[in-house]
């Protein structure tokens, strides 16, 4: 058997770059450089080390997933030059605005349409930082979720992993197919070779659009989404504190400041 | 009146603060039904009658702690089924994030995340949240189906509102997606006696200027003459300084506490993303220029290992 593991890539905003809302209220994308979401990178270092392990009677190939714009196929390029073997961008003007529930839509079918047994999340995109679509995948593809792991192996037909969660760290198991999503505990991602680079060029980008999933434009899109942003503030800029130099008596002033705002 | 599912967060049938937080917010939208799963459910009624819960349905079965997420989403279900609810409410928490997104998906409803409010007006709830890193505050409404939102710790006072509450046991049919992921073991976190990062009043974190592991003991003495959680920056969580389950920011712990003390740390968008809604931002460092002093209330430009010290010496000699 061979082993189909497809990794599900965002396409984000730089955080570092200056990330505000369009007149429609979703995302500006434009004023701000995008890239391969850095959560996302965790998941396609988990992939490859899972795939160069796997000796099963076939091969394991790693295919790299984006539901985006025109320009998200900046984060396969970088997906593949890490060393991913081909990718799928699906693209498509009616997905603008989509919501999470509709996204979680399109990378199901997408998913599906690519084959798998085991689909490779982040543990939350960089910008709409949810933390939802590996479970929702799972439930809409009706296989185990395995999420957010800080640790992740393939066994056979096995999956397993640990999960630290907030009360307790969990050992987890399932059997493929299956749903994973890793967290940034999970390794450090490597960086593109020289040749990794060369080579990504000639790997195969497919597109697929909504018709090729027989998807609906209205289920999907800003028609389509389920939750509407109706206002979006800027936070007021926090009127400027008090900044004090240390000569000494530092930590007493802080404590006088913390006994007038009655925290002492 | 219209009836509010509540999703309950228990440890053994001691309810969780951000749960009764929650239910603060669910009686701005109508009755709440509190949903309590796992061993001990039924300890939980009388706290959450007290809290406003109308009823409280349980369940325990095994499946609950013996496989992932999915048999409790089976349950909130069954609830869900039972009641007709207005809204879903649950903790955003990691796993009750998921909780909600599976419900969401099989309802047919949408979903809002991390909320730090609540109001209701004519047309259903509207949540507010804060995102970009907090650099924005937006409002939302669901637009399809239930609204099933989660709401993060500290977003509402805790209200005592008792009634008479119900309790009724919840009959819960697992599907066979239940069993799909087993937890093979099972590790609690050891208490270290100090408040749940993410529900204190007051948190005190050290970052890469702590420099070893050995010097957060200071960073604790401070928290502990204030009674609050002990935080950390990623920096000092990847030198092994300090445990993973005390990282605040975007891939850690968001807190909202009423005071947070930030000592030794830079204040990099993704620690901050963890803390800028914290209503009163302290911080100590030695770098004039680092950009958490963008964000102070009161800045000390100092070294923490002379500062933090002096600073715990003046509240205990208070506190006396
Ligand atoms: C995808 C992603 C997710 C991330 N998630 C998180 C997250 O959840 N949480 C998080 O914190 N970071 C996160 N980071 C990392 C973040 O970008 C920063 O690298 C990190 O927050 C820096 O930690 P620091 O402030 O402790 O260290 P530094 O940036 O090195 O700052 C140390 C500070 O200590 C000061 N200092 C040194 N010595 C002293 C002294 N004796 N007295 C006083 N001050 C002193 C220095 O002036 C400096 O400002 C993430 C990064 C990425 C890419
Ligand atoms: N548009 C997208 N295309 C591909 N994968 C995505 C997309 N959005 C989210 N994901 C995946 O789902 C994970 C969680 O995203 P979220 O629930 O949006 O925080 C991410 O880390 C990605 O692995």
């Amino acid at each position: 058997m061979s082993l189909r593991i497809v990794v599900c890539v965002k396409y984000v905003p730089d955080a570092s770059g200056d990330r505000h809302f369009a007149d429609d209220l979703t995302l500006d994308r434009d004023d701000v450089d995008g890239l391969l979401s850095e959560l996302d990178e965790y998941a396609v270092e988990q992939a490859l080390q899972i795939a160069g392990d796997y000796d099963g009677d076939g091969d394991a190939e790693v295919t790299v997933l984006t539901v985006g714009p025109e320009d998200a196929k900046d984060a396969l390029r970088k997906a593949l030059s890490m060393g991913a073997d081909k990718a799928v961008h699906v693209e498509d003007d009616d997905l603008h605005g989509t919501d999470a529930l509709g996204t979680s839509l399109v990378l199901a079918k997408a998913v599906e349409k690519t084959g798998y047994d085991l689909v490779i999340c982040g543990m939350a995109s960089t910008d709409g930082t949810m933390g939802v679509l590996p479970a929702m995948l799972s439930e809409r593809l009706g296989v185990p979720q395995v999420t957010l792991l800080s640790e992740v192996s393939v066994e056979g037909g096995t999956v397993k992993g640990r999960r630290d969660g907030d009360a307790a760290t969990e050992q987890l198991e399932a059997s493929l197919p299956a749903v994973v999503s890793v967290t940034d505990q999970s390794g450090e991602a490597r960086y593109p070779s020289f040749k990794g680079i060369m080579a990504a060029k000639k790997k195969p980008v497919e597109s697929l659009d909504l018709g090729d999933l027989d998807i609906e434009a209205g289920d999907v899109g800003l028609e389509g989404a389920w939750t509407l942003v109706e206002s979006a503030t800027e936070r007021p800029a926090r009127t400027a504190g008090t900044i004090v130099n240390d000569e000494g008596k530092g930590g007493d002033q802080l404590a006088e400041y913390l006994v007038s705002q009655k925290f002492i | 009146m219209a009836e509010v599912l509540v999703y309950v967060d228990h440890l053994d049938g001691a309810v969780r603060k951000p749960t009764l937080e929650l239910l603060t917010l669910a009686r701005r939208l109508g009755d709440p039904v509190a949903v309590a799963l796992g061993a001990g459910a039924a300890d939980t009624a009388a706290t959450l009658a007290e809290h406003g819960a109308v009823k409280v349905l349980t369940a325990d079965a095994p499946e609950f702690a013996d496989y992932l997420v999915v048999p409790k989403v089976d349950a909130l279900q069954a609830a869900y089924d039972a009641v007709s609810p207005v809204a879903v409410l649950v903790p955003s928490s990691a796993e009750g994030k998921e909780i909600a997104a599976r419900l969401a998906v099989r309802i047919g409803s949408g979903l809002i995340t991390d909320a730090i409010d609540l109001t209701a007006d004519a047309k259903g709830p509207v949540a507010t949240q804060s995102v970009f890193a907090a650099a924005y505050t937006t409002n939302s409404r669901i637009t399809q189906g239930t609204p099933v939102i989660t709401v993060k710790p500290n977003s509402a006072p805790v209200e005592p509102a008792a009634v008479a509450g119900s309790v009724e046991e919840l009959a819960v049919t697992f599907g066979s997606a239940a069993t799909g992921t087993k937890v093979v073991a099972r590790t609690p976190r050891e208490s270290t006696g100090r408040p749940e990062l993410t529900e204190a009043a007051i948190v005190v974190s050290g970052g890469r200027g702590v420099n070893g592991a050995e010097n957060f003991a200071i960073i604790e003495a401070l928290a502990d003459s204030l009674g609050a959680a002990v935080g950390a920056s990623r920096a000092a969580v990847d030198a092994g300084w300090y445990p993973h389950s005390n990282q605040v920011g975007q891939t850690g712990k968001s807190v909202s506490p009423q005071l947070y003390i930030a000592s030794g740390i830079s204040g990099a968008i993704q620690h901050r993303a963890g803390m800028q809604t914290s209503k009163t931002i302290v911080a100590v460092n030695k770098d004039a220029e680092a950009p958490i002093f963008d964000l102070v209330d009161y800045g000390i430009v100092g070294d923490l290992f002379q500062v933090v010290p002096q600073l715990t010496e003046a509240i205990k000699a208070r506190k006396g």
